[in-house]
C-alpha cells in the first residue's frame, strides 16, 4: 500500500516537473526569438549583409515560380557573361524552408511578405535550435542540464551573431539541423530503434540541403563510432545508429544537386565508409565470437587477421594512389584550410581574403561564449563522471569544435553549441551537488523527499543513461552489490511503468544505486554550498548581462544601415541603399555593374542590375580579372571592363565618414588575387618598402591604379586637404582628373561612388596640340562636373 | 516576310513627310550652313553649291563673323549639315565656337571643311580635333615638280594635279574619275594609328608641302606620298566630315579648267575636280554608303517565336536586313560577306550570313555546348559605309534536370543489378522472418 502510494505521489510531481519544463522551454523558445529582435527594433524589418540578400532574391525566386524553376534556375544576371546555374550550386535548405513558412502563412490567409518571412526564419529556427539543444543534453545528461544547456544556446552571442532577425543566411538553419542530428544520432545510440535511425537520416539530409558544414557531422559521428569500437562499447545499438545514417544518409545526400557525387567521390567523405566497414567487420567478429568456442574463435581471428591485413594494406594503397592522383587530394580549398591553418593563406588568397575565414583572436571567445569558456572544461569533467556513449560523443564534439573554431572565425558557431552543451552540464551538476548538499544539511527535512527530489530532476535520467550501459558485457554495475532501499526499487518500479517500454528491470535496479551512493560521497558543507550557488547565479547574470548586450549593441546592426553616435547625436549612414537604389532607378535593366565581389550579392538583390563577380566565389578568374582592372592604370582597366560589356563601376570608399571595411582597404586582396592569375600585377609594385600606403610616399603605380582613382577622383574638393579619416592621413594624389571613366552619383557620405566607363572618343585628335584647344576642353569638363557635384 | 514590300510600299508613300529633316530612317542632310569668308565665294564657287541645290539642300549662306550664326535653337540643331568655306576666320561671332562645332558634329551631323594657305588656327584646331594635321607653317603649298598641272605660265608647281584617289566606289562613286583633280593649298598629315580618318586624294610620291616663296632652309616635314590633300573622317557615331587643304578646288574656276598633267601627253578638256568633289559631298552628305539593319531575327528551328532564353545544344536560325540608303530610299544591300558572331568574351560560332539579295541575311548553326550569357553580334565594317555594329544579348541555358535521357542503354547492368538486388532482399527477408 505504501509503495503504492509513494508511486502515486512521485508519478505526480513527475508530470508535475514535466509541465514545469514544458513552461520552461516555452519561455526559452520565447527569449530565443526575442533577444534575436533588437535588430528590427532598432533599425527595421531588413535583410541584413551580403549573403542574406542572395538567400532573399533565391527565395522570392521560388515563392514566384515554384520549386521546379529554382531547381533549374539559370541565372543570367550575375557572372556576367559565364550565369551561375543557382539551381545546382546552392544548398536549398535554408530557401526551401522559408518559402514552405511563407507558403504555409499564405495559404492559411496570413499575407505576409516573403520579406518578412526571411527576416524571421532566424530567430524562429534559434528557438528550434534552443529546444533541440534540450532533447541532446537531456539524452546525455538528464532534464535539468537540458534546460540549462537550452537556456544558454538560447542566447550565446556567438550564434547571435548569425541569426539576429534578418540575418537570413544558411547558418541559421543549419545550427538548428546540426543539433537536432547529434540529438537523433544519441537518440538512437540510447534506444537502439530503427525509427530514429531513420529520422537522423533524414535531419542529416536536412543538414546536407541547409549547408557545407555537414561534412562536420558525417566525420564527427564516424570518430565517435571508431572511439567506441576502440573503447570496447561496441553494441547493436551503435550499429543501429551508424549504419543506416551512412547508407541513407549518402544516398539522400546525393540527391541534393549541389553535393551531388561529391558525397561519395570527395575525401571529406571518406572517413564515414571507411568507419562503416570497420564497423560491419566487428559487428561480424562479434557474431563470430557468439557462436564459436572461444578455442575456435582464436584460430578465426589469427586467420581473418592475416587475411584482413592483407585485404586492407591493398585496399589502402589502391585510395592512396587514388587520392594522391587529384592535384588537391581530393580535398577542397575550405577543408584542406581547415586541416591545415596556413593552407588558404599561402594557396587560395580568395579563401584567405574573407575575414570570416580568418583564425579568431582569443578575445573573440570571450565576446562571443563569454563565461561559457570557464564552464566547458568543468562540463567535460563532468561528462567523464561517468562517461557513457552519449557523454563521450559530447567530450568528442567539444574537442572537435575547439580545434576548428581556432581555425576560422566562422566555425566558432558550430563550437557555440557544444559549448552550450558542457557549461550546461557542469551548471547543472553544480547545481546538483550544492542544493543537495543543503537540502541533506537543512534542519526539518526528513532525509527521504530530498532524495526523491534529486532522482526525478536529474538522477532519474542518469539512471537511464547507466540502462542503457549495462547492455554490455562488462557491466560496470556488476560488481556492485545490490544494496538497493526500498524507495530507489519503488522509484524504478514507477518510471517502468510510465515508460513502459524497457525490459530489462533488474538492470535498472542494479544500477539505480549508483546516484544515491554518490549522492552520499558528495556533500559539501551548507555555508559554501549557498554561496557557490549564489557565485553561480551571479556568473550567469553576468552572462545574460553580457548576451543581452551583445545582443542588441554589438551584433545588431544589419551592415547595410550603418550608425555612428557623437557628440551630437545619432548619424545614419544610409549609403549603400541609396546608391542601390539609384542604380535601380537610372541605369538600364540589361546594364551591367562591376564591383569587388563583396557586392555582388546586394547589386543584383537590390538595383536588380546584372554583375560581373558575386560573393559566390565559384570562378577564381573572373574575379581576378576584375582585381586586375581594380589594380591597373586607367586605359587597361576601361578596356577590361569595355570586353565584359560593364556600364557603371561601383567602389566603396570610407575615407570621408571612416568607414574601415571599404576597397582601398581590400584593395591588397585585389591585387594578389588578380596577381594570382595575370602574373603582370605584382603586390609589390604597391607597397612602399612592405608597407601599404595612399600618401604622398606611395608608389606610382599605386597613385594611378584605377581603384585609388576612383576612390579619390574629387576627394580634395571635400575639405581641402584630402585627409582620409580611415587610413589617417593626406592623400598622395590629390588633383586629377578621369579620362575614361566619368563620375555619375557619389552618395551622401561618399561611401558608394558609382562611375560610368566614357564611350570610345567619336572622334580621334590628330597630333597638334593647341593651347586654346586645351583651354576649352577643361573649362568645359569642368563644367560638366559641377553641374552633378553630389556634395551637399 | 511576306508583307515586307507592303511596308515598303508604305514607307516610300510617307517618304515626302518624312523626309523633311535628317533622322535615322532618313540619313541624307537636308538644311546646311554655309559660312563664308566674304560672299564673293558664294559666285566663285557657284557650280558646287548649285549642285548641292540641285539635290534638294537647303543652303543657308551667312558670314561667318555673322554676329546672329547659332546652329541650334532650343537645343534643337537647325541645320543637319556645316560647309566651312572660311578658312581665315579667327573666331566666329554668336554662339558658334570650336566647341560648339564638334559638338555639332559629335551629334552625328557632318561637316566640309576647306582650309587654305594661311588659315586661321580656329580651323587648324578643329581639323586637328577631327584628326588631322596640316603643315605647321601657315603659308606652306604643295607643291610638286613632277606632276604639277601645266598652264599657260610656268609658274612654281603649287597648282598640282593628283589622282592618287581612294579606291571606294562609295565615296567617289561608280564612275571612274578620268581627269585628275586640280589642287592648290595647304598639305596636311594623318596619324596612321587613327583608324577613323581616310586620305582621299593624295598627292604624288614627288611632292612635298614648303612656303613657294622663300628658300628651303630646311628639309621639308611633309613629303611626297604621306601628304594627303582631302581627307574624309567618318566619326564612331557615322557622322562624315570631308577636310581639303584648298578652297580653289571647289572653285568654278578650277572645276571649268582643262587639265593636263606635266609629263603626260593626255590632256583632259575638263579637270576631275567637279566629279571628285560632287560625288564626295553626296557621301559626306549620306546619300550613299549608309547601311541600316533592321529585323534582327533569331528562333529554334521549326518556330517563330523569338525564345527569351536558348538551351545548349538547341539549333537556332538567324536573319537580319541589311539596306543601303540610295539617297531617296533605303535599297536592299547586297554582299557576300556580312557575318555573324555567337559570342560570349570570345566568339563562339562564327558565320557568314546567306543573303536572298533583297536585303534578307540568315543562317542557321547549333548553340554551342556552353551555357552563359551570349551575343548575336554584328560588326561590319567596310570602308566607305556606315558601320553596322549590332549586338544582341541572348543567355543560354543548360540542361533542365529532366531534360537528360531517363534510361542510357549502356547503364543496363547497373539498372539490372539494382533491382535484382532489391528482388533479392525482399526474397532473403520474407525467408528469414517466417522460415523456422
Amino acid at each position: 500500500m505504501a509503495a503504492s502510494e509513494d508511486a502515486k505521489a512521485s508519478s505526480l510531481r513527475y508530470a508535475f516537473g514535466n509541465v514545469i519544463a514544458f513552461f520552461i522551454l516555452l519561455l526559452i523558445g520565447i527569449l530565443a526569438f526575442s533577444i534575436r529582435l533588437f535588430s528590427v527594433i532598432k533599425y527595421e524589418s531588413v535583410i541584413h549583409e551580403f549573403d542574406p540578400y542572395f538567400n532573399y532574391r533565391v527565395t522570392q525566386y521560388l515563392t514566384k515560380n515554384g520549386i521546379y524553376d529554382f531547381w533549374n534556375w539559370f541565372d543570367d544576371r550575375t557572372w556576367y557573361p559565364l550565369g551561375r546555374v543557382i539551381g545546382g550550386t546552392v544548398y536549398p535548405g535554408l530557401t526551401l524552408t522559408a518559402g514552405t513558412l511563407w507558403w504555409i502563412l499564405n495559404s492559411l490567409n496570413i499575407p505576409l511578405s516573403v520579406e518578412t518571412v526571411c527576416v524571421f526564419t532566424a530567430p524562429i529556427f534559434s528557438a528550434n535550435a534552443a529546444w533541440a539543444t534540450y532533447l541532446l543534453t537531456k539524452e546525455v545528461k538528464g532534464t535539468g542540464a537540458g534546460l540549462t544547456a537550452a537556456v544558454l544556446l538560447a542566447m550565446v552571442p556567438s550564434y547571435i551573431s548569425r541569426s539576429v532577425a534578418g540575418s537570413y543566411d544558411n547558418e541559421a538553419v543549419a545550427i538548428f539541423a546540426l543539433i537536432f542530428t547529434f540529438y537523433l544520432y544519441i537518440k538512437t545510440l540510447n534506444t537502439g530503434s530503427l525509427f530514429y535511425a531513420t529520422l537522423n537520416a533524414i535531419a542529416y539530409f536536412y543538414m546536407v540541403c541547409s549547408w557545407g558544414g555537414y561534412t562536420f557531422i558525417i566525420n564527427l559521428i564516424p570518430m565517435h563510432v571508431l572511439l567506441c569500437i576502440v573503447t570496447g562499447r561496441y553494441s547493436s545499438r551503435l550499429y543501429i545508429a551508424y549504419a543506416p545514417l551512412v547508407v541513407l544518409g549518402t544516398l539522400l545526400a546525393a540527391l541534393v544537386p549541389v553535393v551531388g557525387f561529391n558525397a561519395v567521390m570527395t575525401s571529406e567523405h571518406f572517413a564515414s565508409f571507411l568507419v562503416f566497414i570497420i564497423i560491419n567487420v566487428v559487428a561480424l567478429v562479434y557474431y563470430i565470437k557468439g557462436i564459436l568456442s572461444p578455442k575456435m574463435f582464436k584460430v578465426a581471428v589469427t586467420l581473418v587477421i592475416s587475411v584482413g591485413l592483407v585485404v586492407c594494406v591493398a585496399v589502402i594503397a589502391v585510395l592512396i594512389a587514388l587520392v594522391a592522383s587529384s592535384p588537391t587530394m581530393g580535398w577542397s580549398g575550405r577543408s584542406l584550410s581547415l586541416l591545415d591553418p596556413t593552407y588558404a593563406s599561402k594557396y587560395i588568397p580568395i579563401i584567405a581574403s574573407v575575414s570570416e575565414h580568418q583564425p579568431p583572436t582569443w578575445p573573440s571567445y570571450f565576446m562571443d561564449i563569454n563565461v561559457l569558456a570557464f564552464l566547458v572544461p568543468a562540463g567535460i569533467i563532468a561528462c567523464f563522471s561517468p562517461l557513457s556513449d552519449a557523454s563521450s560523443f559530447v567530450v568528442l564534439y567539444i574537442a572537435t569544435s575547439v580545434y576548428f573554431s581556432g581555425v576560422m572565425v566562422r566555425l566558432m558557431l558550430v563550437f557555440a553549441p557544444a559549448a552550450c552543451i558542457t557549461s550546461g552540464i557542469a551548471l547543472s551538476a553544480a547545481f546538483d551537488v550544492f542544493t543537495r548538499s543543503i537540502k541533506f544539511q537543512l534542519p526539518g527535512l526528513s532525509g527521504n523527499s530530498p532524495i526523491d527530489a534529486g532522482d526525478t530532476s536529474s538522477g532519474s535520467v542518469v539512471a537511464q543513461n547507466e540502462t542503457v550501459k549495462t547492455e554490455k558485457k562488462e557491466d560496470p554495475g556488476k560488481e556492485r552489490p545490490s544494496r538497493k532501499t526500498e524507495k530507489n526499487e519503488d522509484l524504478s518500479k514507477e518510471r517502468h511503468s510510465r515508460k513502459n517500454k524497457k525490459k530489462e528491470k533488474e538492470n535498472v535496479e542494479k544500477i539505480s544505486v549508483k546516484p544515491q551512493e554518490e549522492k552520499r560521497l558528495l556533500v559539501l558543507p551548507l555555508e559554501a554550498s549557498v554561496i557557490a550557488i549564489f557565485l553561480l547565479v551571479l556568473l550567469g547574470a553576468f552572462y545574460v548581462v553580457h548576451c543581452v548586450w551583445a545582443a542588441a549593441e554589438a551584433y545588431s546592426a544589419p551592415s547595410i544601415v550603418l550608425t555612428s553616435h557623437s557628440h551630437d547625436g545619432l548619424h545614419v549612414f544610409d549609403d549603400f541603399r541609396e546608391a542601390y537604389a539609384w542604380l535601380r532607378h537610372n541605369t538600364e535593366v540589361d546594364d551591367k555593374v562591376a564591383s569587388w565581389w563583396d557586392y555582388g550579392y546586394q547589386t543584383t538583390a537590390m538595383a536588380n542590375r546584372t554583375v560581373i563577380v558575386d560573393n559566390n566565389t565559384w570562378n577564381n578568374t573572373h574575379i581576378a580579372t576584375v582585381g586586375t582592372a581594380m589594380s591597373s592604370p586607367e586605359k587597361p582597366a576601361w578596356e577590361i571592363f569595355n570586353s565584359l560589356d560593364v556600364k557603371y563601376v561601383l567602389v566603396v570608399f570610407g575615407g570621408l565618414v571612416g568607414y574601415p571595411s571599404d576597397d582601398i582597404n581590400k584593395f591588397l586582396w585585389m591585387v594578389r588575387i588578380g596577381g594570382g592569375v595575370f602574373p603582370h600585377i605584382k603586390e609589390p609594385d604597391y607597397l612602399r618598402d612592405g608597407q601599404y600606403r595612399i600618401d604622398s610616399e606611395a608608389t606610382p603605380t599605386m597613385l594611378n591604379c584605377l581603384m585609388y582613382k576612383l576612390s579619390y577622383y574629387r576627394f580634395v574638393e571635400t575639405d581641402g586637404k584630402g585627409f582620409d579619416r580611415v587610413r589617417q592621413t593626406e592623400i598622395g594624389k590629390k588633383y586629377f582628373k578621369l579620362t575614361h571613366f566619368e563620375e555619375v552619383f557619389t552618395t551622401h557620405h561618399w561611401m558608394v561612388r558609382i562611375y560610368k566607363l566614357k564611350p570610345p572618343k567619336n572622334r580621334l585628335r590628330g597630333k597638334t596640340k593647341k593651347s586654346k584647344a586645351k583651354a576649352t576642353a577643361t573649362t568645359s569638363s569642368k563644367r560638366s562636373v559641377s553641374r552633378k557635384n553630389p556634395w551637399h | 516576310m511576306a508583307n515586307r514590300p507592303l511596308t515598303f510600299l508604305t514607307f516610300l508613300s510617307l517618304l515626302p513627310l518624312i523626309c523633311l529633316s535628317f533622322s535615322l530612317e532618313n540619313p541624307t542632310d537636308r538644311r546646311i550652313l554655309v559660312l563664308l569668308d566674304d560672299l564673293a565665294i558664294k559666285s566663285s564657287h557657284s557650280i558646287f553649291f548649285k549642285s548641292l541645290q540641285t539635290r534638294g539642300f537647303e543652303l543657308d549662306f551667312k558670314l561667318a563673323d555673322d554676329p546672329k550664326i547659332t546652329l541650334q535653337r532650343y537645343g534643337q540643331y537647325l541645320y543637319d549639315g556645316l560647309v566651312l568655306f572660311s578658312p581665315t576666320i579667327e573666331r566666329f561671332e554668336g554662339s558658334l565656337n570650336l566647341a560648339a562645332v564638334l559638338d555639332f558634329v559629335d551629334s552625328g551631323r557632318d561637316l566640309i571643311l576647306s582650309a587654305d594657305v594661311n588659315s586661321s588656327d580656329l580651323i587648324r584646331n578643329i581639323a586637328a580635333d577631327c584628326g588631322v594635321d596640316f603643315d605647321e607653317d601657315p603659308s606652306a603649298m604643295v607643291i610638286d615638280h613632277i606632276s604639277y598641272a601645266l598652264s599657260d605660265t610656268e609658274g612654281d608647281h603649287t597648282l598640282v594635279a593628283s589622282d592618287g584617289f581612294i579606291q571606294s566606289d562609295v565615296m567617289l562613286g561608280s564612275s571612274k574619275i578620268e581627269a585628275p583633280v586640280l589642287f592648290k593649298g595647304i598639305g596636311h598629315s594623318l596619324n596612321p594609328a587613327n583608324s577613323l580618318v581616310m586620305k582621299v586624294l593624295g598627292a604624288s610620291p614627288s611632292a612635298y608641302s614648303a612656303n613657294p616663296n622663300s628658300k628651303l632652309s630646311n628639309p621639308p616635314t611633309l613629303i611626297g606620298s604621306a601628304i594627303s590633300l582631302v581627307s574624309v573622317v567618318q566619326a564612331r557615331n557615322n557622322a562624315r566630315i570631308m577636310i581639303a587643304g584648298s578652297l580653289d578646288m571647289f572653285g568654278n574656276r578650277l572645276l571649268k579648267s582643262g587639265v593636263q598633267k606635266a609629263g603626260s601627253s593626255n590632256k583632259y578638256g575638263k579637270s576631275g575636280n567637279e566629279q571628285f568633289v560632287t560625288e564626295l559631298s553626296k557621301w559626306v552628305f549620306h546619300e550613299r554608303g549608309h547601311l541600316k539593319a533592321v529585323n534582327v531575327k533569331h528562333h529554334k528551328t521549326g518556330e517563330t517565336n523569338e525564345p527569351a532564353m536558348y538551351r545548349i545544344n538547341d539549333d537556332l536560325e538567324y536573319s537580319v536586313e541589311v539596306y543601303e540608303w540610295s539617297g531617296k530610299s533605303w535599297e536592299p544591300y547586297v554582299a557576300n560577306d556580312v557575318q555573324v558572331q555567337f559570342y560570349m568574351m570570345s566568339p563562339y560560332v562564327l558565320k557568314t550570313l546567306s543573303t536572298d539579295q533583297k536585303g534578307l541575311y540568315y543562317t542557321s548553326f547549333k548553340v554551342p555546348d556552353v551555357y552563359g550569357v551570349f551575343q548575336f553580334k554584328i560588326e561590319y565594317q567596310r570602308l566607305g559605309y556606315t558601320s553596322l555594329s549590332l549586338a544582341k544579348q541572348i543567355p543560354v541555358r543548360p540542361f533542365r534536370h529532366n531534360e537528360y535521357e531517363r534510361f542510357i542503354t549502356t547503364a543496363y547492368p547497373y539498372y539490372g543489378a539494382s533491382f535484382s538486388t532489391m528482388a533479392g532482399f525482399f526474397i532473403f527477408s520474407i525467408i528469414y522472418l517466417y522460415n523456422k
